[in-house]
């Protein structure tokens, strides 16, 4: 099963505005190959696929929610602990991790030592940005910044560069505004529209942020109020790949050379779009909820077009 | 006018449950004590659009509490969920 295909093994038309899949896996494992990230799919059939030549993956985890114990998932930490156990088991190492935020549930310096140690304890350079739940320390936000923002800007922006591919971090979870949706700022767009000056247009570029770069569900506030501006400044680059977290499930749309991809959390699903009262955290029977979260697996190939992004799932093998 | 400090007509709630303040609209006499509570499973932040009030993150079975003692329109949201908005109308 890629993300190509639809539930029952239809093509997808990837010109639909919004495309939800749901995989039986624990992440999505993105390859970036000849410089544009690829989604490869369930884990398994990444152990399947020939090794990427010269190319390279990379792992984004999201919404590990340390803190958590109600209903949805009283053991955050344990399903935690296995989403980074499957990380670790991987084929292929990924050469980094990134973390697309939500990392506690309350931003209290325990549940960040505790996220610390499960997520460090893979050994794993790992790349963070901040969900709201991890700027709402009494300090509004100083907590994240003292442990992640050593070389970021601002509320904790920053870009990178990996063989070849330019990655940017970038924040919109902070000065919501009433009645809004996610909110990146005019510095930090100033920041990008200058930080982006110095990259080709056929570099490869992959973005990623808590809150969905893109209106999934305006009525939840899944959305970002100025992420069109942000998206124009990424306009003229051959390939670019959103990766997103927030809404605890799969979605996927492809826009000209953009790939917008949300990914699983590690701690509790929530609701598809408006078939809940609320995008509270989802209580499901006990045997399903592994089947729920996951990991994302992303690979990049030399020569390829796109990256290949891997969703798997907690109950994958 | 003076205010009678009677307990049960100078205090009441705000409900937050899936995501909305319940009552959205809310209307006090001045000098009443309002208390937001959280029944939800995910934390939120109340806060006035004009910075008046700001509670910390209650997480679920919080409550955060203040008084009105100015009367006028007071617009409020939560800071980590800006679509959910409210509003309390304070009267002498
Ligand atoms: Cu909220």
């Amino acid at each position: 099963m890629t993300h190509h295909r639809g539930s029952n093994g239809e093509p997808v038309d990837r010109r639909h505005a919004l495309e939800c899949m749901i995989w039986a896996g624990t992440g999505v494992l993105w390859t970036v190959s000849g410089g544009v990230p690829v989604s490869l799919g369930l884990l398994g059939e990444a152990k399947a696929a020939e090794a990427p030549s010269a190319g390279f993956t990379f792992l984004q985890i999201s919404d590990s929610h340390i803190g958590f114990d109600k209903a949805a998932n009283p053991h955050a930490v344990d399903t935690l602990k296995e989403a980074i156990g499957k990380v670790q088991a991987l084929p292929e190492k990924p050469s980094f991790l990134i973390h697309t935020g939500d990392i506690t549930h309350l931003s209290t310096a325990s549940q960040f030592d505790t996220a610390a140690q499960i997520i460090g304890g893979a050994g794993f350079d790992v790349h963070y940005v901040p969900g709201e739940h991890d700027i709402i320390d009494e300090n509004n936000g100083r907590a994240y910044l003292e442990r992640y923002g050593a070389g970021a800007r601002g509320a904790g922006w920053y870009s990178f560069d990996q063989n070849g591919v330019h990655f940017v971090g970038l924040v919109n979870v902070v000065n919501l505004k009433a009645g809004g949706l996610g909110n990146l700022g005019a510095d930090q767009l100033a920041w990008l529209a200058d930080d982006l000056k110095a990259v080709s247009a056929s570099t490869p570029v992959v973005v990623f942020a808590h809150i969905p770069l893109w209106a999934i569900y305006p009525e939840w506030g899944w959305g970002t109020d100025d992420a069109a501006q942000a998206l124009a400044l990424l306009k003229r680059f051959g390939s670019v790949t959103v990766l997103n977290g927030h809404i605890h499930q799969i979605m996927q749309k492809v826009e000209g050379n953009v790939t917008f991809h949300t990914a699983l959390s590690t701690a509790f699903p929530q609701p598809a779009p408006g078939t809940a009262p609320s995008p509270g955290p989802m209580t499901v029977p006990p045997g399903q909820l592994r089947n729920l979260l996951g990991i994302t697996n992303v690979a990049v190939e030399r020569g390829r077009e796109e990256l290949a992004i891997i969703d798997s799932t907690l109950a994958g093998s | 006018m003076a205010q009678t400090p009677l307990r049960g007509a100078d205090a009441t709630r705000v409900k937050i449950e899936n995501f909305t303040f319940t009552p959205t609209a809310l209307t006090v006499k001045v000098g009443t004590v309002v208390t937001f509570e959280n029944d939800d499973d995910i934390p939120h932040i109340v806060v006035a659009s004009d910075g008046s009030f700001r509670s910390k993150a209650l997480d679920t079975g919080d409550g955060y509490t203040f008084t009105f003692t100015k009367s006028g329109d007071f617009p409020y949201f939560c800071a980590l969920h800006p679509h959910m908005q409210g509003t309390i109308t304070v009267i002498p």
